[in-house]
């Protein structure tokens, strides 16, 4: 836990600590998929999540999100100790995410799906917004305009009317971040959000991703198993393998590390 | 105007009158398939149950009265008062947001992820439990609706004696249709106007297509599945209420009210599950329909009564259509086409 800011090289402002997961253990059944992981995320800093396939690291981030509850270990979150929660009042707390295999709304247009992630911020009644007058309608307005500078920001207005069932996959998986963040999070969670694109893709995503946490200050955690991408990006790194965390630290750091090249790598064992 | 013409007309009008009661019921069902994906087969028990506790709380009757008096040997029927019918409405209104929750709470929550199939054979169960329920409850004798609102504005019963003159007027022949249809018809407009508003335009309501579109997505902006079940239900549940009401003003609140959910069921299938304007849509046709053949084919009235099946083609006559649908469109009209891509 750290209350102290400091400037990147590339002059961004990375906060104190937004959230702390410590000593994590998550099992299912007889199976650990996390084994006593602790590590902080700090405020605007993009957080990468490493490790090859079955590290647990989609189970860490289901943890921060509110899907899985962990046997043991503590969630702190703005300074507070999280008590057990739903997926729901994870997100009503500011806590938005992605998905590995995309959830979008499929029967609903681009906007509409963006315009679920503000849900939380409408706070007009049920009847003044079926009447459309009043706080509602200056709360649409508002919300509308917020979200048009996300599907710009994003590039996807040429798709703003088209149900999103029709999508290609790449879009989709730029709807899925549009929606995420209309929801204005303190922490943004992505889980792969490269999977499965190709290299024009992927360089997209990167940039998406850059400018986000430039231009919105968005905190944003990510899972990644393709390390190159992941440590162009990242400020730091949690690398996990085998549901235990091997190495913490910037991407240099991580990149030196004889644990992570193992890992990465294979080790001979003689 | 010759007379065969009016009468004709008068059948027409008369179709599209009881196609606003099949949709009023097919609605429910709308509603829920669309947020939950449950074919609710309870949904014409639902209506049954409405009005009987509505009528019920009318008449001061006491909840399981036949179940105390067996048990404690008392005589207790009524507590001996009358309560307006709007105080009514609103009581009636709570019981029916208490049995979604309860629905929800004791059935459906622990269902949840379950086939389909699951999910439609506990709506089953649910149907015949609330049918012994509500007969425990209220007693199973028929009862009479009369509805009034303040100012003495009461659910009609009868000929509409103002367009009867009116057509006398004009076209020198009578013109039959029965004050409640038009009443009827007037109320489905407002609570369909109501519902759209309702999904279009509400926080509730895009939650409520977002938890019928991906689950998963939903938890993740901030909404409750749960609340929004509960929600829905209680939509259904109104839906039911004022089927209800109608339906049972027009035949006497009684066990055959819960088998216009039969009738819905071809209704579904030609408007589409998951479409409110395909609801109403859909039970116009069937409702126009049913009579128009009936009238040209079942008395057979047109073509100088070539074709004349005897009548009571009104019994098969939606089955059928909606089987033609099956085939040639199973979507039904409004259907949301399924896009999927490879």
């Amino acid at each position: 836990m750290s209350n102290d800011s400091y400037v990147t090289e590339d002059g961004r402002t990375i906060g104190p600590t937004v959230m702390e997961m410590k000593n994590i253990t998550l099992r299912f059944g007889g199976v650990k998929a996390i084994t006593d992981i602790s590590f902080d995320i700090r405020e605007g800093e993009i957080r990468a999540i490493i490790g090859p396939n079955g590290a647990g690291k989609s189970s860490m981030l289901n943890v921060i999100s509110g899907f899985y509850v962990p046997q043991e270990g503590e969630v702190w979150y703005k300074g507070a100790k999280r008590p057990p929660m739903k997926p729901y009042q994870v997100a009503e707390q500011g806590i938005a995410r992605t998905f590995q295999n995309i959830a979008l709304f499929e029967g609903m247009t681009v906007l509409d799906n963006v315009m679920t992630g503000r849900l939380r911020q409408m706070k007009a009644n049920m009847f003044e917004q079926a009447i459309w007058k009043g706080k509602a309608e200056r709360e649409e307005v508002e919300n509308r305009e917020k979200v048009e500078r996300i599907i710009d920001f994003l590039e996807i207005q040429a798709i703003r009317k088209t149900p999103v069932g029709r999508l290609p996959y790449g879009l989709k998986k730029r709807v899925e971040l549009a929606r995420a963040l209309a929801a204005e999070p303190s922490i943004l969670l992505l889980d792969e959000p490269m999977a499965g694109m190709n290299v024009e893709e992927k360089e997209d995503m990167s940039r998406f991703i850059l400018d986000m946490n430039d231009e919105f200050g968005t905190t944003i955690a990510l899972i990644e198993h393709d390390m190159g991408v992941v440590m162009d990006l990242s400020d730091r790194v949690v690398v996990m393998d085998y549901g235990k965390k091997i190495g913490d630290g910037t991407p240099d750091e991580v990149r030196n590390n004889q644990d992570v090249i193992d890992a990465y790598l294979g080790v001979a064992h003689d | 105007m010759p007379e065969q013409l009016v009468f004709a007309m008068e059948v027409f009008t008369n179709g599209l009158m009881s196609g606003v009661l099949y949709a009023l019921v097919a609605l429910g069902f709308v509603l829920i398939y669309k947020a939950s994906g449950i074919f609710n087969f309870a949904q014409g028990v639902m209506a049954l149950f409405a009005a009987m506790t509505l009528v019920g709380i009318q008449n001061g009757q006491v909840p399981f009265a036949h179940l105390i008096n067996a048990i404690f040997g008392t005589h207790v029927h009524t507590f001996g008062w009358n309560i307006s019918s709007a105080f009514a409405l609103i009581l009636t209104v709570g019981v029916m947001i208490l049995l979604a929750w309860a629905v929800q709470r004791f059935v459906f929550r622990h269902l949840v992820g379950q086939e389909p199939i699951i999910l439609f054979m506990a709506t089953i169960g649910l149907a015949y439990f609330l049918e012994g329920f509500a007969d425990l409850m209220w007693n199973s004798e028929i009862k009479t609706l009369t509805f009034c609102l303040p100012g003495e504005l009461c659910l009609p019963q009868g000929m509409n004696l103002a367009i009867d003159d009116a057509a006398y007027n004009a076209w020198g022949v009578g013109f039959f249709i029965d004050n409640l249809d038009i009443t009827a018809t007037l109320v489905a407009i407002v609570l369909v106007i109501a519902l759209v508003a309702f999904s279009q335009y509400t926080k509730q309501g895009r939650a409520m297509r977002a938890v019928a579109d991906d689950h998963q997505a939903a938890l993740s902006v901030g909404i409750s599945l749960n609340f929004i079940w509960v929600l829905v239900w209680s939509l259904a549940g109104f839906v039911a209420l004022v089927a209800g009401i109608m339906w049972g003003a027009k035949s006497g609140v009684q066990f055959s009210l819960s088998l216009i959910a039969l009738k819905a069921l071809p209704v579904l299938m030609l408007g589409g599950f998951t479409s409110i304007p395909g609801a109403i849509v859909g039970g116009l046709i069937i409702g126009v329909g049913e009579k128009m053949f009936e009238y040209c084919f079942g008395i057979g009235q047109c073509f100088g009564g070539v074709i004349n099946l005897g009548g009571a083609t009104e019994n098969w006559f939606a089955y059928v259509l909606a089987l033609v649908f099956l085939v040639f469109r199973p979507q039904g009209l409004f259907g949301e086409k399924i896009i999927e891509r490879v």
